[in-house]
């Protein structure tokens, strides 16, 4: 290989700065995800109340990555970057050590790098407050979350995070897709589906729909062990909900078994009975 | 000092469980001897906001511009929060329901409220303002204690039955100055399922799951649910398998629903599927395996073949409506 005329280095080492600087440009033209992850317990968890009602036992109970959370707005944030749209993949969770073999599972599918912010949450407020508090200086183009959480249920973190970073927010996505620095987003309304276009940044909560089924493979498990996760210390921020205690619902009182001959039995159950025909 | 109840409407009709919310509020204002005011947005006539009072709001706070008759969350909570600090508030209720978890949470992080999700009681203001939830899908609930000064309740839809009463309401108009940020959202395209009745807040539900054999036989799962003036939904394994479109999935991973009475014809009652129907007021399993776990969260049950039992449920009912 001949010196470059002007500098008289080798011309390999120069053709390796283009190429550098080339995949740079592209990286800097991507987008960056940041996909939020919930642990929770495995949807076929028998819920166990310990301490006179006010804790959930946590001994024998396995958990997961929050479905919603892992189906939709983490693996449509994989195909993203796998369809070259996005380049930058980042995980956020809100939880003690214990939930970091469940972070680990989130990067074995996919993600560039974790971080757990080292705090417990009950509190909505709470968890949208250090998750943007996060966020905010890192300049996302695009916040994932579950449409909600199967252990609390609340549904409300993913459009706090927006209201407290002043962005967008679409809930219950059924589809996203990104042209430019716009997402077209199809999201549930009442009694049918609606189609947004909206500039980034743009927070949206994803339900079924937004992306296709997937495992992790043994490639990418191996990977997630190399790929960073980071501990960052929470805000000091106070919580404005505390949970008091826990009650499990009464036992239904037993099935009434109705003839599969006599249907007016149980038209007439349902009217006089149960009044609810 | 007013509680603050954002109401929604239909393109101009307001719903059932918007009612439900302002008797809610009335109920908490009593409580705590204060009034009610909604706030409502959009276009609607003055005739419908009267319908109100009827249900304990003293005031209808009317935000009449037509940008706000589609959802944007932006400009829906800069118009709340004008409501809210024109009247003092410190109780803002909106609903646990599609839109309601767009706006109401960004309205409670603007004033740095507590918010509880699906609340199923009125607060109990003696320990603090504590309200019952729902917790692990239906598996248990939560006594949640707001503590900050300013407080976000999302009812539940269809918790308490509603009861009208002579009241009225005064109407007046707000307006609010809207900045360009307001509406980022741009609305492309709306599809709504016309001729059927929406699942999400039906109060009578007919679901089929893999026992139905096959698509074509759903047409008896639609006649039930014809004859009962139901909605349909299904369980996942259905909806997976393309016999039904996805939006009619219920269960842990599919929709939530909470009607009065659920039917579930060949659904086996996996614990991910009473995960989003466990919240029904009555449930009826009809299910030919006797051992089906659905039975077991079931209040009537009906074992027997779905092909047979449903044509002469069909005919029940269509003869309990022509003699009512």
């Amino acid at each position: 290989m001949p010196p470059c005329v002007l500098c008289g280095k080798n011309i390999r080492n120069v053709h390796n700065v283009f190429t550098q600087y080339a995949e740079l440009l592209k990286k800097e033209s991507q987008m960056k995800i940041l996909v939020c992850i919930s642990q929770v317990p495995d949807t076929s968890t028998k819920v166990v109340l310990k301490d006179n009602n006010t804790t959930v036992e946590s001994a024998g109970v396995t958990y997961i990555i929050n479905p919603y959370d892992e189906w939709y707005g983490l693996i449509r944030a994989i195909e993203l970057k796998e369809s070259g749209i996005a380049g930058e993949i980042d995980l956020v969770t809100v939880g003690k050590a214990t939930t970091e073999p469940v972070i680990r599972k989130a990067l074995a599918l996919g993600g560039d790098k974790a971080v757990r912010i080292d705090a417990e949450s009950t509190d909505p407020y709470l968890t949208a407050a250090y998750i943007a508090g996060y966020a905010k200086s890192m300049n996302y183009d695009l916040i994932l979350c579950g449409k909600e959480s199967i252990d609390y249920n609340n549904g409300t973190v993913g459009s706090m995070i927006a209201g407290l970073l002043d962005i967008e927010y679409i809930g219950f996505a059924t589809g996203i897709h990104i042209e430019g620095t716009t997402a077209i987003v199809k999201r549930e309304i009442e009694g049918g589906e609606e189609t947004d276009s909206c500039s980034l940044p743009l927070v949206i909560s994803c339900q079924k729909g937004v992306a296709e089924a997937r495992i992790p493979n043994m490639r990418g498990i191996m990977a997630a062990r190399t790929r960073p996760l980071e501990v960052v210390s929470p805000a000091v921020i106070e919580p404005v909900t505390t949970i008091l205690s826990y009650e499990l619902p009464p036992a239904k009182a037993g099935v009434k078994l109705v003839d599969p001959a006599d249907m007016d039995q149980l038209v007439d159950l349902l009217h006089s009975e149960a009044k609810v025909i | 000092m007013s509680v603050i109840v954002f109401v929604e409407h239909d393109a101009g009709i307001i719903k059932k469980k918007n009612f439900e919310a302002v008797q809610y509020a009335s109920g908490i204002a009593q409580k705590i001897g204060t009034t009610v005011t909604t706030v409502i947005l959009g276009t609607i006539a003055d005739d419908e906001l009267k319908k109100l009072g009827e249900y304990g709001a003293q005031k209808v706070l009317h935000v009449e511009d037509s940008r706000l008759d589609e959802l944007h969350p932006r400009a829906y909570t800069s118009a709340l929060i004008a409501a809210v600090e024109k009247e003092g508030a410190k109780i803002f209720i909106a609903l646990n329901d599609i839109n309601g978890r767009a706006v109401a949470p960004r309205v409670s992080v603007k004033l740095k409220a507590g918010l509880v999700a699906g609340a199923l009681s009125y607060p109990d203001t003696d320990k603090g303002f504590v309200i019952k939830k729902a917790v692990y899908s239906g598996k248990a609930f939560a006594y949640v204690n707001i503590t900050s000064d300013v407080k976000v309740i999302m009812l539940m839809p269809n918790t308490f039955p509603l009861a009208k009463t002579e009241g009225k309401a005064v109407i007046e108009k707000l307006a609010v100055n809207f900045g360009d940020k307001d509406f980022g959202i741009k609305i492309k395209e709306v599809s709504k399922v016309t001729g059927e009745i929406a699942l999400a807040d039906a109060p009578l539900v007919v679901s089929g799951g893999r026992g139905m054999k096959g698509p074509e036989n759903w047409y008896l799962i639609e006649n039930l649910a014809k004859e009962l003036g139901a909605a349909t939904a299904c369980s996942r394994p259905v909806s997976d398998a393309g016999w039904r479109p996805h939006h009619e999935h219920v269960g842990q991973t599919g929709g939530t629903i909470r009607p009065d009475l659920y039917i579930a014809v060949g659904i086996s009652g996996a614990i991910q599927h009473l995960a989003g129907v466990n919240g029904s007021k009555t449930i009826v399993v009809i299910n030919r395996d006797p051992e089906a776990p659905f039975f077991k969260a079931a209040n009537y049950g009906v074992v027997g073949d779905a092909m047979e039992v449903l044509p002469r449920l069909s005919e029940a009912v269509k003869k309990f409506k022509q003699h009512k």
